[in-house]
């Protein structure tokens, strides 16, 4: 289980205007395309010296490809990252502050402590 | 010798350019009270006639992430370009420019190691709204050089409360220090009960009431005992899953001073959280 590379798809995605749109409206096929281009860079390092070895399990790939943030939630991504591209995703489709709401009520039967979310 | 001339604490709430600039409709009811609130607190700094600001705050995942990530870090840097594509897009920030107090920056970093703390540093620096929200609420005019100042309270593993504290004191010793004739004023910027991306988030009030009214106990009363004594890592969870922010007040705590009552005490009970303004005058406001 790699809660870091939750958190990186989260933070590389919620950066680029573009890439945000493209999970918005094609979720599954933006997390293989991300998986297989961008999961192994070291975001301050060139190309040639990227990593080797990071990749999602399945569970973390369904949660992803699902935009199943209630399931972000549990596996202990960042919620302050999930709850920020999820807004910039979804929040147009909603009343002002309904989004934010509706987020927090699909949260209502997570109880403390809640998953650790240490990386 | 330099003087410390104000310490501030505060909330950086970022929805408050955008309401307190919105008009019509879409001006929320609650905009006109905050913009009085603010405007009050921005006086308790303009009195004090800083020269430099040292400005303490979080990067929420901007320019640092889990690949190298700073518990303490100081800015050091001419210039600073501010708020981030996410911050326009989310709360409707302006970029801004603002100047960097380089010589202080130096002293800060090399004193500081010297002081037992391992301060990490950065020539290049894009800072976010922990920064620019109190450059916008209390100099707007955005005049004065600053020396950022970051703290870890986002990626755990955390820097214990102590520890803040502790860096707080330090900075008020360095700057106290400082063999320049200039007022300086500290101004941190954290947050009481605060939940995001959880089941308490964005209710009527803040996640934790009491909380927030224990919290501006201790800082108006300057109680770091007391709060040192019931606040942990552990603790910081039960408020709401953002609330160890409240460490950088911790911090402005240090800088202020044991049993320090602070001189200006405000709060503003919004929905979502409480909004919160501290002012210390170490000089008793002699000017």
């Amino acid at each position: 289980m790699s809660k870091y590379l939750l958190n990186k798809f989260l933070y590389t995605v919620d950066r680029d205007p573009e890439l945000v749109e493209r999970y918005r409206e094609d979720p599954r096929a933006t997390v293989a395309m991300w998986e297989t281009e961008y999961a192994n860079r070291i975001l301050n390092c060139v190309d040639g010296e990227s990593s080797t070895w990071l990749r999602f399990d399945d569970t973390e790939r369904e949660a992803l490809a699902a935009h199943d943030y209630p399931a972000l939630f549990e596996l202990g991504a960042h919620p302050f990252l999930t709850l920020t591209l999820f807004i910039a995703m979804f929040e147009r489709d909603h009343e002002p502050m309904g989004f934010q709401t509706e987020y927090a009520r699909r949260l209502a039967h997570v109880s403390m402590p809640y998953p650790d979310i240490a990386t | 010798m330099a003087e410390l001339v104000a310490v501030i604490a505060s909330t950086h709430h970022p929805f408050y350019y955008r309401a307190s600039t919105a008009v019509g409709d879409d001006r929320p009811p609650f905009a006109d009270e905050w913009v009085r609130k603010v405007e009050a607190f921005r006086e308790t700094l303009t009195k004090a006639r800083p020269d430099v600001l040292v400005m303490v705050g979080s990067d929420h995942f901007h320019q640092f992430w889990l690949d190298n990530m700073p518990q303490f870090l100081v800015g050091k840097a001419p210039f600073y370009d501010a708020n981030f594509y996410n911050e326009e897009r989310e709360f409707g920030l302006p970029k801004m420019l603002l100047t960097g107090q380089e010589d202080l920056s130096a002293y800060v970093l090399r004193e500081g190691l010297d002081a037992g703390f391992d301060l990490a540093f950065s020539n290049e620096l894009r800072i976010d709204h922990s920064i620019t929200c109190p450059i916008i609420t209390l100099r707007p005019q955005n005049d004065l050089p600053i020396v950022p100042i970051y703290t870890n309270i986002f990626a755990p593993p955390l820097p214990q409360p102590k520890r803040f504290v502790q860096l707080g004191r330090t900075i008020r010793q360095l700057i106290e220090s400082w063999p320049e004739d200039k007022r300086v004023a500290v101004i941190g910027t954290g947050h009481l009960s605060l939940e995001l991306g959880g089941p308490r988030q964005f209710g009527p009030t803040g996640p934790d009431p009491q909380f927030d009214r224990k919290a501006v106990e201790w800082i108006s009363s300057g109680d770091i005992e007391g709060c040192l004594s019931e606040v942990t890592l552990d603790s910081l969870h039960l408020p709401g899953n953002a609330t160890h922010g409240f460490m950088d007040f911790m911090l402005m705590m240090g800088v202020a001073g044991e049993g320090r009552k602070a001189d200006y005490v405000d709060t503003y009970d919004l929905f979502h959280t409480m909004e919160a303004y501290f002012t210390w005058y170490p000089n008793g406001g002699r000017s």
